[in-house]
């Protein structure tokens, strides 16, 4: 008799072809996931992924939890296996879900027989569990519309599994079937939800930051470290480039017209990261820009630092409010990281006034002064690697 | 030399501490061989401290830290005098650990008044002495800015509370001048003095208050007993026992006084030709705290820079985003020079060396950072 967990598949059910691969992909992130906590059996059929645990002392708090976290699954639900004995079925489920059952008022049973050789029909079971239930939690009243608690019995080949409610999954598509893209991470609170909601769409990550000391202090870039780290509770490790720009910053400030530093350094970011997407076979960036949110941002700001990127850019919260952002940083665990008051390169040199509306002919003409291709490479090779891998609570 | 947040702890105080963890860590309240012997570590501490402030030892209380000493000087002061008046007086240059304490004080209703500084960075005594009436019970005034080293007057406040006939209690915070400059609490009319071990190489975890025979305090600190009953909790003795180590490991203050002067001379001379600093200290601020304002430099640009050659210091006092330095602020500097204001902070270790490097360091990056 053990717990295991049984995982119901995203959109994976409307892939086609490509179904099994995507499957493939998925248990291969849930095992990464779990590697930590034990040894696990996976299997596949009909849709549900089993994880069974293959010793006793495997924290199965913990591992659902971290189920939880990984994109492709719809839901989930953690799941008692018993013999395959009518007797061991009833004495063990009111007792497997005492702590739903004492806490609720409605509740109905479901049976699922695939063993049509197991001696009770599927109404039989779902009857007799319902009243074993009920004998223990004599409050309780069946409801077969709207129950609190739906107890499913499912007999199978070689045994049988009693669980409650299925919880809902994180959802998305399995990182790593649509690729890999890179995000141009600052400490703030929008780049880490943008990181999030694409790694969701089953995008592999890596991130760049720059960094600007001593304009910007060795806590910032520890802070974005501790970003990542939340962020790869759900998309898996992230490689983090740190690119060292304090050269290029202090160049724009020396050279270029204070109301332009903004845009040109957010030109020099996205050039950057895009030949370290290139070069990480990373096909796509991705930025927290929401539009309209601060000057940087307009339209026509936006036309200006796109402009310069080899890719698509990604800008899942363009069309997002503020309070929107912050609901799902909250929800991810970031937001408490994300407003420690450390400085970012991108407070560094702010303009009093910056331009709103730049035209991208006045941007390119005061750029020209630069030695762009010299500052860029010299940016590069001034970048720390590192790997960041997820962090639990 | 940022020896106004913490000091390195002296060898004595590690050598100490390390005794009691290893060997003598009984509790002092224990009526055993163990607990007698720490207890007995426990008095030689008190002992060294009432010695240096020149005090009979029964009037030091150990507390978990200065925060802990101010804290108790002043809710416990307030709860043991709440029939004799309502009204309680600080100055504005206070730290948060007696500053947040008074706003607590106002919470529970009693009536608070906060005296502004002079353009000099002292308490005003007129404005003390207007503020200072019969119903007041208590008056919280720090020995040493620690932001800017001014030199608080403390040696007429006392005098001045009498003059008003009240019987208001003088607490004094006095974190920043002990062990620096001599300051006796009976020859100054303090009732009430805390005092921090971790700024003098003493290690963190050990404070203590200095208490007036004649005072009554009602405790808020409750539990077992300990320290009178004053602060309840059982001694950490490693942190205390280091503590008086430390005091003993001092020196002559006068020797020390005199080579930390010849540090901040050094220091000031060599400033002279940085044309975009600014000296927030005072002439006669006490010479281990130099505040200065490197103009085009946001402090913690400058922080960040010095940091990278090993040299540390503090951002003015409260570097908070968005937090301006209420001390400087009532000096009237301008926000320019609030913005890039640095704290040093020397201690007797610190060396001409350490001064130059730190000249140099801030010329280097101001020259990179200023446009």
């Amino acid at each position: 008799m053990k717990e295991i967990i049984l995982i119901k598949n995203g959109e994976l059910a409307l892939k086609g072809l490509n179904r099994s691969t995507f499957e493939d992909i998925l248990v291969k992130n849930i095992r990464k996931r779990l590697k930590s906590l034990g040894e696990f059996e996976y299997t596949k059929a009909q849709s549900t992924i089993s994880v069974i645990p293959l010793s006793d002392d495997i924290d199965m708090d913990e591992a659902a939890n971290r189920v939880g976290h990984v994109f492709g699954i719809a839901g989930y639900s953690r799941a008692l296996q018993v013999d395959k004995d009518m007797d061991e079925i009833l004495v063990n489920a009111p007792k497997y879900l005492d702590s739903y059952l004492e806490n609720i008022k409605t509740f109905k049973v479901e049976a699922k027989r695939s063993d049509k050789n197991f001696p009770y029909i599927s109404p039989e079971i779902s009857a007799m569990t319902g009243k074993a239930i009920l004998t223990k939690f004599p409050h309780l009243k069946v409801d077969v519309k709207n129950p609190e608690l739906i107890v499913t019995i499912e007999v199978r080949d070689k045994y049988a599994f009693i669980r409650g409610n299925q919880l809902k999954g994180a959802g998305g598509l399995p990182v790593g079937t649509s690729g890999k893209a890179t995000v141009l991470i600052s400490g703030g609170i929008d780049s880490p939800v943008a990181s999030y909601m694409m790694s969701k769409r089953g995008l592999t990550l890596n991130a760049v930051h720059f960094a600007s000391p001593p304009y910007t202090s060795p806590q910032s870039e520890d802070k974005v470290h501790r970003l990542l780290q939340k962020v790869a509770v759900y998309s898996g490790n992230i490689t983090l480039f740190t690119v060292g720009f304090t050269e290029i910053q202090e160049a724009i400030r020396d050279n270029c017209p204070e109301d332009m530093f903004t845009l040109i350094m957010r030109r020099f970011m996205m050039r950057i990261a895009s030949k370290i997407a290139f070069k990480e076979d990373s096909k796509a960036l991705i930025t927290g820009e929401s539009l309209g949110q601060v000057a940087s941002q307009t339209l026509a700001a936006i036309a200006c630092t796109d402009s310069v990127a080899k890719m698509p850019v990604f800008r899942p919260l363009i069309g997002n409010d503020k309070d929107e952002i912050v609901n799902l940083s909250r929800q991810i665990g970031t937001f408490n990281i994300s407003i420690e008051p450390y400085e970012d390169c991108c407070t560094v040199f702010t303009p009093k006034h910056p331009k709103t509306k730049p035209d991208i002919d006045m941007i390119e003409e005061a750029e020209k002064v630069l030695d762009i291709e010299g500052l860029i490479t010299r940016a590069i090779d001034n970048t720390k690697v590192k790997t960041i891998s997820f962090q639990e609570n | 030399m940022d020896n106004s947040s913490t000091t390195k702890p002296s060898e004595a105080s590690i050598k100490k501490a390390k005794e009691m963890m290893a060997y003598i860590y009984g509790n002092p309240s224990s009526l055993h061989r163990l607990g007698f012997e720490a207890k007995k570590e426990l008095d030689a501490a008190r002992k060294s401290i009432s010695d240096m402030l020149s005090t009979s030892a029964d009037e030091i209380y150990f507390t978990p830290g200065g925060t802990t000493a101010n804290m108790t000087a002043i809710l416990a002061s307030a709860r043991a005098r709440k029939r004799d008046g309502n009204k309680v007086i600080c100055s504005a240059l206070e730290h948060p650990s007696v500053m947040k304490n008074f706003e607590l004080l106002k919470d529970f209703g009693y009536d608070l008044l906060i005296i502004k500084p002079d353009s000099q960075g002292k308490i005003d005594l007129d404005k003390l002495y207007n503020a200072v009436d019969d119903k007041t019970i208590l008056v919280s005034c720090m020995a040493v800015n620690n932001e800017i080293g001014s030199i608080q007057p403390i040696d007429k406040i006392k005098k001045l509370i009498k003059d008003k006939k009240s019987n208001a209690y003088f607490h004094c915070d006095a974190v920043q001048a002990f062990c620096k400059i001599d300051i006796k609490p009976k020859k100054l009319g303090i009732d009430m003095m805390s005092i921090s071990a971790h700024k003098i190489h003493g290690i963190k975890g050990a404070g203590a208050l200095y208490l007036d025979n004649k005072i009554h305090l009602s405790p808020v600190i409750c539990g077992g007993g300990q320290e009178k009953g004053l602060v309840s909790g059982t001694e950490a003795m490693p942190a205390i026992a280091a503590f008086g180590a430390a005091v003993k490991d001092v020196g002559n203050l006068d020797d020390n006084f005199e080579h930390v002067s010849m540090l901040r001379l050094h220091l000031l001379e060599g400033l002279k030709n940085l044309e975009y600093v600014s000296i927030n200290s005072l002439d006669d601020a006490i010479p281990y705290i130099v505040n200065i304002s490197v103009r085009g430099v946001p402090s913690q640009v400058m922080l960040n820079a010095l940091s990278a050659d090993e040299i540390f210091v503090s951002a003015g006092s409260a570097c908070s985003k968005g937090h301006r330095s209420e001390v400087l602020k009532a000096m009237n500097l301008s926000s320019e020079r609030i913005d890039s204001a640095i704290r040093i902070s020397f201690s007797k270790d610190n060396t001409i060396e350490d001064i130059d490097a730190l000249l140099k360091s801030i010329d280097k990056t101001a020259r990179r950072v200023r446009r």
